[in-house]
């Protein structure tokens, strides 16, 4: 058996950065597993630019964010075993993984950072009728063929759903010559940030339809064409709306999982809004010394709000192993009239730090006014120009009022217009 | 006149309001949380342009592509004509981030660069 104080599950950028705040807090012995054959996560084959301008004030790509961090890694003699899976983590925090050269290894760890990441949502869970053809893939798997393995998975290609990586692969696909004929959202409004909008469809004159969507498949082999609808505030499709459109690709782009099958399989009580763990403020889950951070917590669209939560979690993890927590006194958070989720889902009102809330909304808003409440008495209250649900909001609290909070009270975050 | 636009100079994406007049000329600019929408609406309305990211042909690497950006925001005009002679190129690894694949693209006066490291096999 192994022994670490630290072991970070997973090396993408909340890994990494949980690993470099806790070497930073004092914690030095500390492994990041990570299964794929180098570290950097998803960010290694999202090319775009577009991260880093919060953190690093820079517009960078994804490699070269994930590559600042790779160096910070290697300069703090982290240590690293890639191309190893964690399988599984027991009650009493020993992680067991495998990897070819070492079979399966159990490592003894004081406290754990869970840092998965998350996966797409696959075909299986949408329903769509019709034949199985060849050609139909989640619009991630299509970004690892086009810019890691360098082919081109099609030449006539509709997209359902308007999230990030569907929008961000209608540009690709345009630019490595294939036609893009239409984005199709199912909801009245789009779950991408609006910029996506702008730079990868408008730029290229493709279509987007809100409140439309795939209801049948053609082809039997390869893929043919897709059936089109309009559908109804309902979501169902209306009849006489259908639309024959040929195509011999079909990319889902229609949300995102947390990956949450070792922190479920372990007893960690799950947030069923989020998909992710429920945590207090310095990002520790319902299981002691076990902490979460990045998408495998929340769903995020800005890698910089990755980065800065996995530097509360790697600092929560430091002071668990340093035995420097404060006692835990918690109030709950709670999102709602229009909030669909808040993060940290609790605060432990000891903590001594002010405390961020971040949150999503259920549908867009125009000069909306956030409250923060307890009990019925407003907190604090904040005006936004516009809310979007592709687009995560905070709102901070102080924790001087934090302090004088009732126990086990109610914090509360709603939208008004 | 006013135009209604997004910036999208950063992933926030701000709702930018443009007062112009009839010649075309900015008056103000409103909605922007930094200078950098600003800057993002002058050049929209007059010369717009886009960062460009796609992949370049890698010969003797680890991976057989290596990503690639300009260095800076390039005219729209410009983008597709770059992307051919981006997927023209045939680079030999070692290929370090940062290195200029093809300086002043087109006579943009911006350079096209790794955005990734790409040791040799
Ligand atoms: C297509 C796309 C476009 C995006 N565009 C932008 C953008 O323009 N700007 C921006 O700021 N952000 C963007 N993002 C968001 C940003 O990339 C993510 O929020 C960020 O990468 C999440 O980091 P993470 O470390 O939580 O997860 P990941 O990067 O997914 O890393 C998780 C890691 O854990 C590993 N892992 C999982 N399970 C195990 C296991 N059992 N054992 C060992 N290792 C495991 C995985 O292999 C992976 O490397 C985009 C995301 C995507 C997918
Ligand atoms: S104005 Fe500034 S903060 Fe707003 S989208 Fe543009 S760059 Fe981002």
């Amino acid at each position: 058996m192994l022994n670490y104080d630290l072991v970070v599950v997973g090396g993408g950028p909340a890994g990494m950065a949980a690993a470099l705040k806790a070497k930073e807090c004092g914690v030095n012995s500390i492994i990041i597993l990570e299964r794929a054959e180098t570290l950097g996560g998803i960010l290694e084959q999202c090319i775009h630019t577009g991260f880093g301008l919060h953190y690093f004030n820079e517009e960078l790509s994804g490699p070269e964010y994930a590559y600042r961090f790779i160096d910070l890694v290697e300069q703090n003699e982290i240590e690293v075993k890639t191309d190893t899976m964690v399988l599984g983590i027991s009650a009493d925090n020993v992680v067991t993984a495998t990897n070819n050269q070492e079979g399966i290894i159990s490592i003894a760890a004081k406290a754990i950072v869970l840092a998965m990441g998350c996966r797409e949502r696959p075909r299986g869970s949408l329903n769509i009728a019709g034949t199985r053809a060849a050609g139909i893939m989640t619009a991630g798997t299509a970004q690892k063929y086009v810019n890691i393995d360098g082919y081109l998975p099609g030449k006539k290609v509709v997209i359902l759903g308007s999230g990030d990586i569907g929008l961000i692969m209608a540009r690709r696909m345009t630019l490595e010559g294939a036609e893009v004929k239409m984005v199709l959202e199912l909801m009245p409004y789009s779950g991408g940030l609006t910029r996506n909008i702008v730079q990868c469809l408008e730029d290229y004159n493709i279509p987007l339809k809100l409140s439309c969507t795939v209801i049948d498949i053609h082809g039997r082999e390869r893929l043919e064409g897709v059936t089109i609808a309009k559908v109804d505030r309902n979501r169902r499709p209306i009849k006489g709306t259908e639309e024959y459109v040929a195509c011999d690709t079909l990319l889902l782009s229609v949300g995102l999982i947390p990956e949450n099958e070792l922190s479920a399989a372990m007893g960690i009580e799950i947030d069923p809004v989020t998909g992710g763990p429920i945590v207090g403020e310095n990002r520790e889950t319902t299981h002691k010394g076990v902490f979460a951070c990045g998408n495998v917590l929340h769903v995020h669209d800005l890698v910089d709000y990755v980065t800065i939560e996995s530097q509360i979690a790697g600092e929560g993890a430091a002071n668990y192993i340093l035995a420097l927590e404060e006692e835990a006194i918690y109030v709950t958070t709670k999102g709602i009239d229009g909030v669909r989720y808040v993060v940290p889902q609790r605060i432990n009102i000891n903590s001594d730090k002010d405390v961020k809330l971040y949150f999503r909304v259920g549908q867009t808003y125009k000069n909306a006014k956030i409250f923060l409440e307890n009990n019925e008495e407003i907190i604090l209250s904040r005006r936004r120009p516009k809310l979007a649900p592709g687009e995560m909001e905070d709102i901070t609290i102080k924790s001087e009022v934090l302090r004088e909070l009732p126990v086990n009270s109610e914090l509360i975050v709603r939208v008004e217009v | 006149m006013n135009k209604e636009m997004v910036c999208v100079a950063c992933p926030i994406g701000c709702s930018l309001v443009v007062e112009l007049d009839k010649a075309g000329t900015i008056l103000s600019v409103a909605g922007n949380q930094c200078k950098r929408g600003n800057e993002y609406a002058i050049t929209e309305c007059t010369a717009p342009t886009r960062t460009l990211t796609t992949t370049a042909k890698v010969l003797g690497g680890i991976t057989p592509l290596v990503p690639v950006r300009s260095a800076k925001p390039l005219p729209k005009g410009l983008l597709i004509e770059s992307v051919k002679l981006i997927n023209a190129l045939k680079i030999k690894a070692p290929i370090k981030i940062g290195d200029v694949l093809i300086a002043n693209v087109l006579d943009s006066g911006v350079d096209i660069i790794a955005s990734n490291s790409c040791p040799k096999m």
